[in-house]
Formats: structure tokens, C-alpha cells, sequence
């Protein structure tokens, strides 16, 4: 299975020649086609053109070195890791239907437990859809950690609920909960949302001290308004950029970081336990171009 | 701030009023908010290249001095030029003369196969009277035979799966051979998501193809997706020349330029619009109103009325 490439292959030092009209127009090509949007990318591309008429700038070989640069500084937002000092430590997994929350749930706890030998709680907070109870309790096997689940039908609060006293209880370093897929714009889910945030606050005041939205990197101008209305919601502290195993590029995460200063904290490589990766802003700028 | 294109382009063309015709600036002016909005909207920046240049051929070779102001006309072009890349009619699915028709349904991860599976079996069931069979052929995805049971089973079909362990090709063969036997007007196959750059797994759906000649293929596609739609489009074009697409998540704010760029890359046409996890919110899908969507031009037509 492919799983890397997209991410280690650097730019080639061809892509700009020289400086002209043509090299501004096929910049500004590659960011829209990496889904950087529009905007972002016009200010990206005067930000370089003032620079290259200041003299900054000569040659292809330095617009490279410099746009790499400039596009990992917009990624370079906010705190970029995973604070795991509070006992236990609540990570709250949000976001829209079918961007990777429970599959990132799966992988974190493995990687927690594997890596950092730390004892982990899942909580089945997505109540809603067919078999999502069963993916995660799967996950929880794979990754060899605890699981609680409520009876069918239950209130997604309730499951959160559960899934922290048993953490406090059990002297859990980590305690994760997967919530329902739901689009930004369905109201009542996102009251839901809040609601289970609450629910956790409630137990352990600080908590959740971690909400993380996933985001597919296939995803196009709307993951805008996702992270928006998300963050609004619940107060988004990062990012999981999913599925960049494949050729999308996750540039919407650039206009992410740079409207709303959400950091991206993880990528996702791949559908198996290992393919989770921390965010590097470095090899994300290089690769957005490749 | 001018919500609409239709609102921007009337501001663009606003001093062209009165002046019999529109020069290549005027013209320029307005590709670029064209432009803009078609990139907001997702839609491929090569398919934005040559709308606009359509777009621009008949506005520079329109004259304004009918009933319509400058903005209004090239609104008016817009919508035109879109609607047509769109397709006209909405399009039906094909059904075989032998029963039972075999749908198979492809797309990326995530993107709503198995809940499109279940609605289409429930929207067949309904419209169509058909009996309808579900097979499970993601046998990778944790608990996707356990998700494909539950909606198949509340969308009235019967669902057909053998568990994780045997291989997808074999599973789909097999519930083909027993829809026929159990005389079922319809099968429907679920297959686990896949990129289009995934070789093994391109190839398992090109043998699951040639081991049931499907009847329709269908590839399911997020309203979400940006730029990257038509590489996803062209590759399982390639594989598997799949005949039609469904549209999930519609039900959101995502403007949709998916839509475009995939029936323009693949000439291939959209037949369902899926709109919300419940199984009846599922329909046929409208070229016209997915023109006026993408570019936020729902009051296209009042606006030109008011002319
Ligand atoms: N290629 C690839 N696939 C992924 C990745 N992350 C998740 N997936 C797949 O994407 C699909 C959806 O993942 P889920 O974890 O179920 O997504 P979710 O957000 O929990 O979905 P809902 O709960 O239905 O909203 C599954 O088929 C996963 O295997 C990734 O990084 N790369
Ligand atoms: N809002 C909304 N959600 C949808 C729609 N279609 C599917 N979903 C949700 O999107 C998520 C993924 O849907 P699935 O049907 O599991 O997608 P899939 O393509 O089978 O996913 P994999 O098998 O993991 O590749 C689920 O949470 C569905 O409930 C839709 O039209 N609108
Ligand atoms: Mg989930
Ligand atoms: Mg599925």
C-alpha cells in the first residue's frame, strides 16, 4: 500500500526557473490546486512578488526556499502538541461525517499506549450511527485499551460521562471520546456538541483539555467553515488532518491556521494503527508543492 | 459586501449601463469575480479555466442593449454556460433486461457508500417496487458488514455477508449468484472505501467488476471535496469506467464544485443527491439547481426578472 511518498518528496528546484509572469501564474496554480483557496493564496503570492521587486528574491531556486518558508510559518500556529499532564488528560474527537474521527481515536490510543506506555479510556460517544459502537470497540481491541460504551440508545452526554468517572476511577492517564459525525450546520448537533463537553467539564473542570477536529485533506473551501463553526461550538484547540496518504494536499489547513490560528497536531497516513504522524510544518509546506 | 455572484456582477457592470456594449474590460472585470466565486466553490481550477473562457467568447459578443442590463446579461451567460456543462435532464438508472440489475458502488473513504447503499436499495424498493439485496464486500473497514447490516436491514433488503474473512471478489460473486436465485430484482454492492492512487485495492474493484458485470457503477463523491475531485474522478473513470455519480453530504453549506468538475472531467452524469444520514433523504439529482448552488446564484432568476 502507497503511504508516504506524498510526504517526503520535496519540490523540485524546477518547479520556478526563473522570475517572471508565468512563475507567479503557476504558483499561484500550484496553491489553489493544493486547495489553499483563493485568498490565501493571492496574499502568499503578492507577500513573494513585493519581495521579488525589493530585489529579495532572484532566481527560482530562492522563491522556492522562500515560499516553503512562508507557507510553513502560516502552518506554524498556536502549540502544535498534545499537553498529557493532567491526570487523566480528556481528548474530545469532533467533526464532520466520514473525516476519520473514530479511525484517529483508534490510532492516538494505540500510539499512547504503545509509545508512551500510558493507560487509556475510549469513550463511544457517537451513539447515533449504525455500527459505530462496534468500529470503536474493534479500535479499542487493536490499540489494547479500556472501552465503555452505554446501553443502545443512550444519550451521547451520558456515554461521556461514563467514560471519564471510569478514567478518574481507574487512574487513566488518557481518557478519548469519539462523538457523531455532524455537519457544522445542523444546530441542534452542535448544541449536542456543547452539551457533551459540559457533561465533561462537570467531572474534571479543565477537561476536556484537548478537542480535536478532524479534518480530510480532500477536503475543499467549506473545511473553512467546519473548523469555524466547530471552534465556536466547542472551542477547538487542533487539528488531525486525515487521509493524506492520498494526492490531496490538506491545504486547507493553511487557510485554517491563518484565519482562525488553529494549529494542525496530527496527520493521518493511512487506515492502520501506525499511520499517525505528528505535524511538521516543514515537510507540509514542502510537500503541498510537490 | 455582495453575498451572490449575481449581486457582484451586477456591481462590477453597474457603469456599463446605457453604453450599448461591453468592452474586453468590462468583460475582464467580470471573469475575474466569475473566477473567484467558481475557486470558492471548489470547483477545478482547469474546468474554471476554460468556463470562463466560454463564458467570456459570448459575453464579448453579446451586445446589451435588450431588456436586460450588462450584469443581468452576463449573469444570464453564466447560468446558461453552467446549466449546460451541468447537463440538462436529470438522468435515470439503467436497469437490466435480465434481472437482477447489479449497482456497485466505489469511492473514497468515508464518502458515504454504505449509507448511499442503503438508500438506494430504500428509494429502489419504494419507486420502483424492486426487491432488493445489500452485499458487504468491506471486509477491511472495522465493523462495516455490522453498519451495512443495521441500514440494510432498515432500508428493507436483505442483506448478504459472510464476515471478514472471506475475499471481497469471492463475497460479491457469491451474493450475485444467490440474488439470482432468489429471484431478487436488485443487488446492491457496498465495497470498502479506496484511494484512487491504492493500486491493490484498484485492482479488487476491477475484478469485482469483471466477476459481475454491474449493470450501473457508481462512484460516490463528498460535496466537500475540493481541487482534488477530478483526480479521484479520472482514476476510477480509468479502472472501472464507472457510469454515474452520486453527490452525499449535500444536505451541508458546501458550495459543491465537485459536481462540476467531475461531470465536466468525466462527461459522466450525477444521478442521486444524498442529503442526510437518515435513509429517505435521498433524491434524483437536479443539473439546474446544482448550477445555481455552485455559484450562490439562487435569486439568478428574480434578478433577471426584475429586469
Ligand atoms: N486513506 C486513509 N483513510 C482513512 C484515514 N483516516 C480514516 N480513514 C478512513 O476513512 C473512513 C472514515 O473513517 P472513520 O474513522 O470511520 O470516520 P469518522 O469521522 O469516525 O466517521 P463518522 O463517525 O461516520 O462521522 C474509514 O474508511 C477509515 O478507514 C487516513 O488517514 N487515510
Ligand atoms: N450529513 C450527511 N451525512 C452523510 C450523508 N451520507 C453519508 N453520511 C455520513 O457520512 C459518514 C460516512 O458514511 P458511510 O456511508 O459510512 O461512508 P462510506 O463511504 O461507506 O465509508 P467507508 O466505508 O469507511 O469508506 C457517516 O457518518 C454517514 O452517516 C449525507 O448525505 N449527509
Ligand atoms: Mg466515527
Ligand atoms: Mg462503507
Amino acid at each position: 500500500r502507497k503511504t508516504r511518498e506524498a510526504l517526503t518528496s520535496e519540490i523540485s528546484s524546477t518547479l520556478f526557473e526563473n522570475l517572471d509572469e508565468e512563475t507567479w501564474e503557476k504558483l499561484e496554480e500550484a496553491l489553489i490546486a493544493a486547495d489553499v483557496g483563493a485568498r490565501t493564496t493571492a496574499e502568499i503570492v503578492e507577500q513573494l512578488e513585493q519581495e521579488a521587486d525589493r530585489g529579495e528574491l532572484t532566481g527560482g531556486e530562492q522563491l522556492t526556499a522562500r515560499l516553503t518558508e512562508l507557507l510553513a510559518n502560516v502552518a506554524r500556529v498556536g502549540d502544535s502538541r498534545i499537553d498529557l499532564t493532567a491526570g487523566p488528560t480528556v481528548l474530545l474527537m469532533v467533526g464532520v461525517n466520514g473525516t476519520g474521527k473514530t479511525t484517529s481515536v483508534g490510532k492516538i490510543a494505540w500510539h499512547l499506549r504503545k509509545e508512551l506506555d500510558q493507560k487509556v479510556v475510549l469513550g463511544a460517544a457517537d451513539t447515533f450511527r449504525a455500527a459505530a459502537v462496534e468500529q470503536l470497540e474493534e479500535w479499542s481491541r487493536r490499540a489494547g485499551v479500556d472501552f465503555v460504551k452505554g446501553p443502545p440508545d443512550s444519550d451521547p452526554g451520558s456515554v461521556a460521562y461514563e467514560a471519564v468517572a471510569q478514567g478518574v476511577r481507574d487512574r487513566a492517564d488518557v481518557v478519548m471520546v469519539d462523538t457523531a459525525g455532524r455537519l457544522h450546520t445542523q444546530d441542534n448537533l452542535m448544541a449536542e456538541l456543547a452539551k457533551v463537553r459540559r457533561v465533561i467539564a462537570k467531572q474534571i473542570p479543565d477537561a476536556p483539555h484537548e478537542i480535536l477536529i478532524t479534518v480530510d485533506a480532500t477536503t475543499g473551501q467549506n473545511g473553512l467553515r467546519q473548523a469555524k463553526l466547530f471552534a465556536e461550538a466547542v472551542d477547538v484547540t487542533g487539528i488531525v488532518l486525515t487521509k493524506l496518504d492520498g494526492t490531496a494536499k490538506g491545504g486547507i489547513a493553511l487557510a485554517i491556521a491563518r484565519e482562525l490560528g488553529i494549529p494542525v497536531k496530527l496527520i493521518g497516513i493511512g487506515e492502520q494503527l501506525e499511520d499517525l504522524r505528528p505535524f511538521d510544518p516543514d515537510d507540509f509546506a514542502k510537500a503541498l508543492l510537490s | 459586501m455582495f453575498d451572490s455572484l449575481a449581486e457582484k456582477l451586477q456591481a462590477t457592470l453597474a457603469d456599463v449601463r446605457g453604453r450599448g456594449t461591453l468592452t474586453e474590460d468590462d468583460v475582464n472585470a467580470a471573469m475575474r469575480e466569475i473566477r473567484l466565486a467558481l475557486l470558492e466553490a471548489d470547483v477545478n481550477f482547469k474546468v474554471v479555466k476554460r468556463f470562463t473562457n466560454a463564458v467570456k467568447e459570448r459575453a464579448l459578443g453579446s451586445d446589451v442593449i435588450g431588456q436586460l442590463n450588462p450584469g443581468q446579461q452576463v449573469v444570464k451567460i453564466v447560468n446558461d454556460e453552467l446549466s449546460a456543462l451541468m447537463g440538462g435532464e436529470s438522468e435515470e438508472l439503467k436497469f437490466s433486461s435480465s434481472p437482477p440489475t447489479v449497482i456497485l458502488m466505489a469511492g473514497l473513504q468515508g464518502s458515504g457508500k454504505t449509507t448511499a447503499t442503503a438508500k438506494l436499495a430504500r428509494y429502489l424498493r419504494e419507486q420502483h417496487r424492486s426487491s432488493v439485496a445489500v452485499a458487504a464486500c468491506d471486509v477491511y473497514r472495522p465493523a462495516a458488514v455490522d453498519q451495512l447490516v443495521t441500514v440494510g436491514g432498515q432500508a428493507g433488503a436483505d442483506v448478504y455477508e459472510r464476515g471478514t474473512d472471506a475475499d471481497p471478489v469471492a463475497i460479491a460473486k457469491w451474493a450475485l449468484d444467490r440474488a439470482s436465485r432468489e429471484g431478487k430484482d436488485v443487488l446492491i454492492i457496498d465495497t470498502a472505501g479506496r484511494l484512487h492512487v491504492d493500486e491493490n485495492l484498484m485492482t479488487e474493484l476491477a475484478e469485482i467488476k469483471r466477476a459481475t458485470s454491474p449493470t450501473d457503477i457508481l462512484l460516490v463523491v463528498d460535496a466537500m471535496t475540493g481541487q482534488d475531485a477530478v483526480n479521484v474522478a479520472e482514476q476510477f473513470a480509468e479502472v472501472v469506467q464507472f457510469d454515474g455519480v452520486v453527490m452525499s453530504k449535500l444536505d451541508g453549506d458546501a458550495r459543491g464544485g465537485a459536481a462540476l468538475s467531475v461531470k465536466s472531467v468525466t462527461g459522466k452524469p450525477i444521478l442521486f443527491a444524498s442529503t442526510g444520514e437518515k435513509l429517505d433523504q435521498f433524491e434524483r439529482f437536479h443539473p439546474d439547481r446544482m448550477a445555481q448552488r455552485i455559484l450562490g446564484m439562487g435569486d439568478v432568476l428574480t434578478l433577471i426578472e426584475k429586469a
